[in-house]
């Protein structure tokens, strides 16, 4: 009898297994189907979206030789890991300095200072975009990547400090107090005890305000039009844009996108763990 | 005495600090006056009080000029070329709105000044003094919050807070395609824009349809990219299946692959000629190509099914994370009560997977609200909506707006119509901030 019941819960659990396993290969498909399909484009010989297939007929790099030789998609690519770069290094810095300083201190205008921060959360973020465009125009910085590093570093510093903020929240505050005692000073105790412990957060900032110009689209449209200063996002945007004949090139739009891809993704795989424990934090704002 | 030195000090600043004896902090606040008086008339006061120009408010300094400006927004159109002088309303808006900030700023240094000569002065009349130097070095630990804020605040303040409440002004003129600047004058026309969006019909529609979409969007791809997510973590995460590590890590590639780069492959897919049409089509599934973003149902269909693929791996990693940390002693107990995987599941998990990540979800929601680059790359809003002012039928309120902006050049609308949902969001928000426990023990 106890054997019996045995053997079907045993059949049983074998057909659970085998659908669960059915199920996991089938989303398996759905995410890599496009991604597949975009690098059997890429090595396609013949450039148009219909004759696109995961598998083409006669594979070949002419895409990738194109792409580099005829286009200008390695000048995209530096100057926009250039925007990149110099965004990560100002936002850090501002992110962390003003989020210490809200987190550890009390001093008149930090409430106000801290909702300023939530109100202009809640505005689009291209609502003040004619307004750069005409500061740019009368500063002579249209077409200047500083300018869009300039920007970028700006909106940083109010999408992040709640986050980083409630970060230097959890650490304890006897350490710092501990540390006033022995006569440390504020800016001590900041670059000794605290910037070491919070090295997850700044890990977090570092990431997201790198990845955040790779795709940004809407500020590099509004604010550059010269094809030296282009950044990828336009650039990948135009080849795909039917109305751009100048541009359109599908096969070398796909060479193009595997070719971006695959380092930010690598750099997403190796960091997900910063990334999801940041984006999960984020929700308790310092409680 | 006292108020001597602050008269001193309000007239000419740093006056009343020097008859403290402090030559340093003196000199440093008569150097800033200095700096102000030389620009306003560097700028073109001086001219206009040696009668070199016309006593006007435009040939002033710069922050009468600005000031000038902001209120009449100019005088002079340029008609044609041949105008020279003419004022362009929208430099003259800005400038305005820089020059009074900034002149806010130096009456901020006037009040220190004056403050600090008064303060000075009571505390030698008790006996103490302090000399420059020691208040440079007190001041360096006193005001260390605000030297440390100066940078990151001006920067917000320049590049977030004036922008900001240059499109709040906007939405009070009548900036838009047909009034552009220097050829016409803009004008302030109060809440003329406000009236229009409630009285004439076609935007008053639009806005209600869009915003009710909009919603609805954020609501639907939240959730079915939550459930998929949640799903996937549950299935990976059943006892018995192997290889949960390489399902893990296949399933979080649609997260690592940037947006933009999937949302146009998609957008490729789903062409008319794209690889899902040819699939169907060669299965013999459907004989004609789908218009799956030239129909609005369809388009919607597929932008909420893409955001799926592109969304739930964040949630299912997120869920995994949170189903490791659950006791197994909790599930013995169900064992012992002989409760199955499913009572497992519903009694323990799953309450405690959505108490956990119950922010997220709040956090996604609001993220899906403003989720510009999904619908922009995608379908661009489209397909076009005839019934709409100037937006498709996938449009949310935020591609709505930047083509009111930049493509269709209305800008006062887009700037009233921002206004508008500002107040809704804030007015949610704020009543939410104000319950939670962060702001009040502030």
């Amino acid at each position: 009898m106890v054997h019996k019941h045995n053997t079907s819960h045993v059949i049983r659990r074998y057909i659970v297994r085998g659908i669960i396993y059915l199920w996991l290969v089938i989303v398996a498909i759905i995410v890599l189907y496009p991604l597949l399909w975009v690098i059997g484009s890429s090595l396609n010989p013949i450039n148009s979206i219909s004759r696109a297939s995961m598998i083409p007929e006669g594979a070949t790099f002419d895409n990738y030789v194109r792409l580099i030789s005829e286009t200008n998609y390695l000048t995209w690519f530096r100057n926009t890991g250039y925007v990149a770069i110099m965004t990560m290094l100002f936002s850090v810095m501002l992110n962390i300095t003003t989020a210490f300083v809200f987190a550890r201190f009390k001093f008149r205008g930090r409430k106000a200072g801290l909702l300023a921060v939530m109100i202009l959360n809640t505005f689009p973020s291209f609502m003040g975009m004619i307004a750069l465009y005409m500061i740019a125009l009368n500063f002579g910085m249209l077409n200047n990547l500083n300018m869009l590093v300039i920007i970028y570093v700006a909106g940083s510093i109010p999408t992040n400090i709640w986050l980083v903020r409630g970060n230097l929240l959890n650490l304890p505050k006897s350490l710092d107090e501990a540390a006033y005692i022995d006569g440390a000073s504020k800016m001590q105790v900041f670059l000794r005890i605290l910037l070491p412990l919070s090295l997850p957060i700044v890990t977090f900032i570092a990431l997201t305000t790198f990845m955040s110009p790779w795709m940004d689209y809407m500020l590099p449209r509004l604010l550059i039009n010269r094809t030296e200063v282009t950044t990828l996002a336009i650039g990948l945007f135009r080849m795909l844009d039917p109305a751009d004949s100048a541009n359109y090139d599908f096969t070398a739009f796909c060479a193009g996108a595997v070719l971006v891809a695959i380092p930010i993704a690598t750099l997403y795989m190796i960091f997900q763990r910063f990334l999801i424990e940041g984006l999960a934090s984020g929700a308790n704002k310092g409680e | 005495m006292k108020y001597v030195v602050t008269l001193c000090s309000a007239i000419i600043w740093g006056s009343g600090q020097a008859i403290n004896k402090q030559w340093i902090k003196g000199a440093v606040f008569f150097i800033v006056q200095c700096i102000f008086w030389f620009v306003e008339l560097s700028t073109g006061l001086l001219d206009v009080i040696t009668g070199r120009a016309e006593p006007l408010f435009r040939n002033c300094g710069y922050f009468i000029r600005g000031l000038w400006g902001l209120i009449t927004l100019g005088e002079i159109p340029r008609l044609d070329s041949s105008v020279l002088v003419f004022d362009h309303s929208v430099m003259l808006m800005i400038g305005g709105i820089i020059s009074t900030f900034i002149l806010l700023l130096f009456i901020l240094v006037w009040i220190w000044n004056i403050r600090d000569a008064y303060k000075t002065h009571v505390l030698i009349d008790h006996g103490q003094k302090q000399s420059s130097l020691d208040y440079v070095k007190g001041l360096w630990e006193k005001s260390f919050e605000y030297i440390m804020i100066t940078p990151g605040a001006l920067l917000v303040l320049f590049i977030s807070v004036i922008p900001v409440l240059f499109s709040i002004s906007i939405a009070f003129t009548n900036y838009n395609r047909n009034t552009v600047p220097p050829r016409n004058l803009i004008d302030w026309t109060g809440f003329q824009t406000f009236q229009d969006i409630v009285q004439i019909p076609i935007w008053g529609t639009t806005f209600v349809s869009i915003l009710i979409w909009t919603i609805c969007w954020a609501f639907l791809a939240t959730f079915s990219a939550y459930s998929f997510g949640l799903l996937n973590a549950v299935l990976i995460n059943t006892k018995g299946i192997l290889f949960k590590k390489f399902w893990r890590g296949l399933y979080v590639l649609p997260w690592a692959v940037p947006g933009l780069v999937s949302l146009l492959v998609f957008r490729a897919m789903f062409n008319r000629q794209g690889a899902f049409n040819t699939l169907l089509m060669n299965m013999g599934i459907i004989d004609e190509a789908l218009p799956f973003l030239s129909n609005s149902t369809w388009a919607r269909t597929i932008l909420v099914l893409t955001n799926v693929w592109l969304g739930f791996p964040y949630f299912m990693s997120l869920i995994s994370g949170v189903m490791t940390s659950i006791s197994p002693e909790l599930y013995e107990a169900v064992d012992v009560d002989g409760g199955g995987g499913w009572t497992k599941f519903r009694a323990i998990s799953l309450p405690a997977i959505l108490t956990a990540t119950a922010p997220q979800i709040v956090m996604s929601i609001t993220f899906n609200f403003n989720n510009f680059g999904h619908v922009y790359f995608l379908t661009q809003g489209g397909p076009p909506n005839p019934a709409f002012q100037m937006a498709g039928s996938t449009d949310i309120l935020i591609t709505w707006l930047f083509k009111l902006t930049l493509d269709q050049r209305m800008y006062n609308y887009a700037a009233a119509i921002s206004i508008i949902i500002f107040i809704m969001i804030a007015t949610v928000s704020g009543i939410n901030l104000m319950r939670t426990r962060a702001f009040k023990e502030d």
